[in-house]
């Protein structure tokens, strides 16, 4: 057992779920989506992207890049429920929670391509 | 994106997840911290907006105090704990980072990142010099000044850096790496379509063979350069193909047999290789008769051969040599060794030992002993010239200067290998004259030996010429592009068409469209006369003397 192979994956999957707990529930009602779950996700999503730096295989780059995808997601929901809550002052309205979730289906669906490589690349090894 | 990128990437893993981590504790905690509004009653906290703001500055220590009111005091406690944190984070963000920036390893990936893009932007046809000590350093200096391009492959750091500190009027890269290894000649351009050429001249026997064979087997088209010491490896050489092989033993042994053969040719050819622009050698005559000859390795072997031939006898003095003349003690530095080998009777003495002390020693002893001997010292080391010009010696071989001259000869003037092929059937007197014609074009100073043909990429403007059957003979180009009444200082040393060769062509010789001159003259006779052949309106001043300015206008005028 690799340590670095646990934390590596443990990341992964955690950045997958946190995203799909704050996915998940009626899409336009702001009190069923969590704004803490929503910056776990998006904290979590980071770490996740750091640990893939550097890699220079085809494998690693495709990792980085779902990433990145899944982070630039998760910031611009974060960014769009800021701009509601501070700046324009129109509150979590309908139309913004559902865009706010949207946006993080997005990146739940980079954070599951994520999931996939890991579990083809763990299929795919023979030691 | 290239290695020092992900280099970086992969260093920086750490510190970045730490910073992640610790501004996502701070903003956490900001979020549940309860504030105070300004009657003093219980607030809600900060919202992640406001807590990302805060800690964003708090963390760059930039700190703008308590944005957007007064924070409780439990929020001054987790503020003094997320301070701290954060500092904590940055700094060791910046030490990694700069810790990576001194870091030997990536210093080298920078600098091999960077000679290979300056070695990918070469848009100017460009040699290989694999080895810049004393000979890498001469044909650098030469190529700098014949604004030729090259790349330079040395294994010594500090030779590389203080090729950086000569300011050379090029761009040239160069990297401190071992040439005999395929993949840093590949790094220095091997394979570019620019490559015109690898020049092997290393210290290093088997080094300058490492390379030869690689760029033999990388890239067959391009020709090498090599030198090589022992009759073994040149002969390994050639088995592959190598295109030149450079001994400077064997060279200067040639050169002082001819020196006593045919003193005025030996100076013709001494004068058409040497570097060009540099001062006139003095001239050369070593007697014939009985000479000795102090060192008996590769160097002397070579010279005992080629004296033999022109019938010199020679006393061998090599205490370490199992071939030379046993009978003598000692290697020639002492007075009584020279005189047990008859040094009374000699005419020459050949002080020809790899050690720079001793072979001074020698001539210096030889001199006092007899002073009219002719001396010939081999200088080893570029170093110690000062030395040497002291003692003045009547004739000095300094190995690396040799390579040196004969790379340089071989590279610009491919020609003049035919010409010194042909010397042979000129006889004293006619190269006496050649090279008093040359003194007087230069100046004193060596000739530039060049060459150019007559085609549309080299010198349009007379093949243009000469494909319109207008016909020029080798005089009329010759009229100084300034003052038509004066002449270029150049020598014409041969004209190539197809497999004929005309030796020492004269001004009525008439030129065709695709021959190839062989020229001799100093550096600004060169550069004019190149104008002259590529520019169709200085051709025409030349040849009429006719101000021309070539416009349409210009030449309806004329027309009329």
């Amino acid at each position: 057992m690799n340590l670095e192979k646990v934390i590596f994956g443990f990341f992964i999957v955690l950045a997958a779920t946190l995203n799909f707990g704050f996915f998940i529930g009626d899409i336009e009602r702001p009190e069923l989506h969590s704004v803490y779950e929503l910056a776990a996700a998006l904290v979590v999503s980071l770490i996740a992207t750091a640990l893939k730096f550097g890699d220079r295989t085809q494998i690693g780059a495709i990792h980085l890049s779902t990433s990145l995808v899944a982070d630039l997601q998760l910031i611009a929901a974060a960014i769009t429920w800021g701009v509601a809550e501070h700046i324009t002052g129109v509150g979590m309205t309908a139309h913004v929670t559902s865009s706010v979730v949207s946006l993080s289906g997005g990146a739940l669906f980079a954070n599951i391509v994520s999931v996939i490589i890991l579990i083809v690349e763990t299929v795919m090894l023979r030691r | 994106m290239n290695s020092a990128f992900f280099l970086v990437l992969r260093r920086m893993r750490a510190p970045i997840i730490g910073l992640i981590v610790i501004y996502a504790i701070s903003i956490i905690g900001l979020t549940l911290v309860p504030g105070v509004d300004a009657e003093g009653r219980v607030a809600p906290p900060l919202s992640f907006f406001h807590a990302f703001y805060f800690v964003s500055y708090t963390a760059t220590t930039i700190g703008f105090g308590e944005i957007p009111g007064a924070f409780s005091d439990a929020q001054r406690l987790w503020v003094t704990v997320c301070i701290y944190l954060t500092v904590v984070g940055w700094s060791y963000s910046v030490i990694t980072l700069i810790a990576l920036l001194q870091d030997k390893g990536f210093q080298n990936t920078l600098t091999a990142n960077r000679f290979v893009r300056r070695v990918r932007r070469l848009k100017a046809p460009f040699y290989i010099v694999c080895g810049c000590g004393e000979t890498g350093n001469l044909i650098a200096r030469t190529f700098d000044r014949i604004n030729q391009a090259f790349v330079v492959l040395e294994k010594d750091e500090l030779r590389v850096e203080e090729l950086d500190l000569q300011d050379f009027k090029t761009d040239t890269p160069a990297l401190a790496a071992d040439a005999s290894r395929p993949d840093n000649l590949l790094l220095a351009g091997l394979k570019h379509p620019k490559c015109r050429g690898v020049l092997a001249i290393t210290n290093d026997e088997q080094a300058n063979l490492a390379i030869a064979i690689a760029v033999r087997l990388l890239n067959p088209g391009i020709p090498i350069i090599a030198r090589a010491r022992t009759a073994s490896t040149m002969a390994n050489m050639a088995s592959f193909g190598t295109d030149h092989i450079i001994n400077p033993f064997e060279r200067f042994a040639d050169h002082l047999a001819l020196a006593v053969a045919a003193p005025e040719r030996f100076r013709l050819i001494e004068l058409l290789t040497s570097l060009p622009e540099s001062p006139t050698p003095k001239p050369h005559r070593p007697p014939r008769g009985h000479w000795i000859l102090c060192g008996y390795g590769h160097f002397g072997h070579a010279v005992a051969d080629r004296l033999r031939d022109t019938g010199i006898t020679l006393t061998i003095i090599d205490p370490a040599a199992k071939d030379a003349d046993q009978q003598f003690v000692g290697d020639g530095t002492e007075a009584i060794t020279l005189r047990q080998a008859g040094i009374e009777t000699a005419s020459g003495i050949v002080a020809g030992s790899d050690n720079d002390v001793n072979n001074l020693s020698i001539a210096v002893t030889a001199s006092e002993i007899k002073p009219e001997l002719f001396v010939v010292t081999r200088q080893n080391h570029a170093a110690n010239s000062a030395l040497f010009t002291a003692y003045g010696a009547d004739f000095t071989v300094l190995p690396s200067r040799i390579v040196a001259q004969e790379c340089i000869a071989i590279l610009t003037a491919p020609l003049l290998a035919r010409f010194l092929e042909r010397l042979h059937s000129l006889d004293e007197n006619h190269c006496r004259q050649l090279v008093e014609r040359l003194h007087a074009e230069c100046g004193g100073l060596t000739p530039a030996v060049w060459d150019i043909r007559l085609n549309a990429a080299e010198a349009p403007a007379a093949w243009r010429a000469l494909m319109h059957n207008r016909s020029i003979r080798l005089g009329h180009l010759l009229p100084d592009g300034a003052d038509r009444s004066r002449r270029q200082p150049a020598v014409p040393l041969l004209v190539e068409r197809g497999p004929d060769c005309h030796l020492l062509p004269g001004d009525d010789f008439p030129l065709q469209a695709g021959d190839q001159l062989l020229m001799a003259s100093p550096l600004r006779a060169q550069r004019d006369l190149e104008l002259t052949l590529k520019n169709a309106n200085e051709l025409d001043f030349v040849l009429t003397g006719r101000e021309n300015s070539g416009s349409l206008l210009g030449r309806l005028l004329a027309a009329r």
